[in-house]
């Protein structure tokens, strides 16, 4: 039993190891990479050391390219998606899981439903509406059509239903109003929801790409994945210019793995939630 | 009173889920199948009286009239049927691995290896694009990689050629059969219904795999974590050894789990989409072409929208018929 037990052991942490390389040593390739001159990110790949260490492709982002102007409308974007989802998500599955109103079932069926239609085949769909809107080509565009997310309310109707009625019932004694009730008892007590809901929401719309690809065209208007998409597939596509993709695309990467560093476990709740919603 | 108060303020709460989820998913749908009936150009209105109405033209033209339409569609079906046939059975595999390792009890620091292996999946797709797009580059990490044990890699971008057919090139088969180079269907010869996915499919397929294997391990962790400690006990006492319980214990309460990560990986095989448009647009010959990226490239640099607008919906069609199927297994599993 005993030494099975220890060649177990090694094997188990031989495969860990190995797999550890494999899904982390592309981010060290990266961040090494971005501060190697070019001949050098050309001859030595996969070293983690630059050698010379350069900052002339950081020096390129933030002169040679509109990154400042990116990270500002990335910010700007993200900030207001994150806030509104969180909003109008638990406010809906507030309604959903503790309100009484005709409609109710036919709602909630419709926001599961909605959950399944996949995204990439509503690209032309949804610029066709932001054109009919007049709303194409603006901060709104890129806002707005994704300012809800039907995940979310049914993340946040989960919660609601597992919250004792209790505590509201005391405030609806008290005279306090449905919203009243919903933002001073009962949104307070969903701290850990919320956390989820705003951390899913954060890293979506950091990340958000398809999207801004339909709904605006002005370059001034482009968010971090989408300037970035551009400086490799657009005027330094030919060329290699490693060290500088490679720089943008770690400073794009960062907030995210904050975040995540910080608060893994409410992505590792994500994760498992969304699975069961099927 | 109080209940007509609750009806208001339920109306008021879901209203902007319900208008927006409303205007920005199911009218588009809508508009959408319109669309897709018309030759609409891009200019202007579609709902215009001068916009031609062209019918299913914009279908048949997919399925049934020979051309370059149903040739391009038909090219993106046959590589996102092999990228799916790829990345479904290896992601689920290499996830499900992971999640076993990582559930012995006897290791230490599980919690790192297990953030290490979910850390790609909560980044940027177009971030991570960039990175595998120096990592696959002629001078980049995986040629130095096989340089390093004497292979000479492939410019992976560039090279069109299908692992299918550099197999049977291996065995002194180089050109097409005449059986199956004059005949075909649905536009393609059978030669190239079977090319399998091309090298830069792969480069491809290896970061898709590898961003989301780590998501689908958690949800395998999660089904083992709730599995009762006693079942694997009394195996042990049985005289189990590690593959039988694995084979006769483990695999069959992790079948619930097994079905989702499955039919989820089906469902997001179709949708490929990010790291097309950032690695390499379709390219090289049309090999990495998938009806997602066709369906944008269609409507946005073409400038035909409806048959943009048919290719997703047949994308969609593909999609919901996944999405029953998992519906449909889960259901299964309900009621057992």
């Amino acid at each position: 039993m005993k030494p099975r037990g220890l060649v177990n052991t090694f094997v188990g942490y031989s495969i860990l190891i190995f797999f550890a390389l494999v899904f982390l040593y592309p981010f060290v390739i990266q961040l090494a990479n971005s501060f190697k001159t070019e001949p050098d990110a050309a001859d030595n790949p996969l070293s983690p050391v630059p050698n010379p260490v350069s900052f002339a492709g950081f020096e390129r982002i933030f002169e040679g390219t509109n990154f400042p102007l990116w990270l500002g409308n990335s910010l700007l974007v993200t900030v207001v998606l994150t806030v509104g989802r969180v909003f109008f998500d638990s406010l809906a599955g507030y309604a959903l899981a503790r309100l009484r109103f005709g409609g109710r079932r036919a709602i909630f069926a419709g926001v599961i439903a909605v959950m399944a239609v996949p995204g990439v085949v509503l690209l032309i769909p949804k610029f066709l509406v932001l054109n009919q809107l007049g709303i194409y080509d603006s901060y709104t565009a890129l806002i707005l059509p994704i300012i809800v997310d039907a995940a979310g309310v049914f993340i946040m109707k989960q919660f609601f239903e597992s919250v004792p009625a209790s505590m509201e019932e005391a405030a609806r004694i008290d005279g306090a109003s449905v919203f009243r009730t919903y933002w001073s008892v009962v949104l307070p007590m969903a701290r850990p929801a919320l956390i989820t809901l705003t951390i899913l929401s954060f890293q979506g719309s950091w990340n958000e790409f398809p999207h801004t690809l339909v709904a605006v065209q002005d370059p001034d208007l482009f968010t971090l994945p989408r300037g970035l998409a551009d400086l490799v597939s657009g005027s330094l596509g030919t060329g290699t210019q490693y060290p500088l993709k490679l720089g943008a695309a770690l400073l794009a990467t960062i907030p995210v793995a904050i975040i995540f560093v910080i608060f893994q476990r409410y992505f590792v709740r994500g994760a498992t939630e969304g699975a069961e919603k099927g | 009173m109080r209940t007509r108060n609750e009806t208001l303020a339920g109306w008021l709460f879901v209203a902007p889920v319900v208008l927006i989820l409303g205007v920005f998913l199911l009218l588009p749908i809508v508009m959408a199948l319109w669309v897709s009936l018309t030759g609409w150009n891009g200019q202007g209105s579609p709902f215009r009286s001068g916009v031609p109405f062209v019918g299913g033209d914009n279908y048949t033209s997919l399925f049934t009239e020979d051309g370059l339409p149903r040739q391009d569609f038909m090219t993106s079906i046959r590589n996102n049927l092999y990228y799916v046939a790829l990345v479904v059975p290896v992601q689920t595999a290499l996830a499900l691995g992971l999640a076993l390792v990582v559930n012995q009890r006897m290791l230490k620091g599980k919690s790192f290896f297990r953030t290490a292996f979910y850390f790609p999946s909560v980044t940027s797709s177009v971030a991570i694009s960039v990175v595998f797009l120096f990592i696959f580059a002629n001078s980049g990490a995986v040629n130095a990689l096989l340089a390093g044990v004497g292979i000479d890699g492939p410019v992976w971008f560039d090279d069109s050629r299908g692992l299918i057919h550099l197999l049977l090139d291996t065995v002194g088969v180089n050109s097409a059969p005449g059986a199956l180079s004059n005949h075909g269907v649905l536009g393609l010869t059978w030669w190239d219904w079977l090319s399998g996915p091309s090298v830069a499919m792969c480069a491809i397929i290896a970061l898709v795999v590898w961003t989301t294997s780590g998501t689908f391990m958690l949800m395998f962790l999660a089904a083992l974590q709730q599995m009762p400690q006693q079942v694997e006990e009394a195996s042990l006492i049985d005289g189990a050894n590690s593959w039988q319980r694995l084979r006769y214990v483990t695999l069959p309460m992790l079948r619930p789990t097994l079905f989702l990560v499955l039919t989820l990986g089906l469902i997001g095989t179709w949708q490929v989409f990010d790291q097309i448009y950032v690695m390499s647009q379709g390219n090289p010959a049309k090999t990495t072409l998938t009806p997602a990226f066709l369906s944008y490239r269609t409507a946005f640099k073409d400038f035909e929208y409806g048959r943009g607008a048919a290719i997703s919906f047949v994308l969609f069609l593909i999609i919901v018929a996944m999405t029953l199927l998992q519906r449909w297994l889960l259901r299964e599993r309900r009621s057992s």
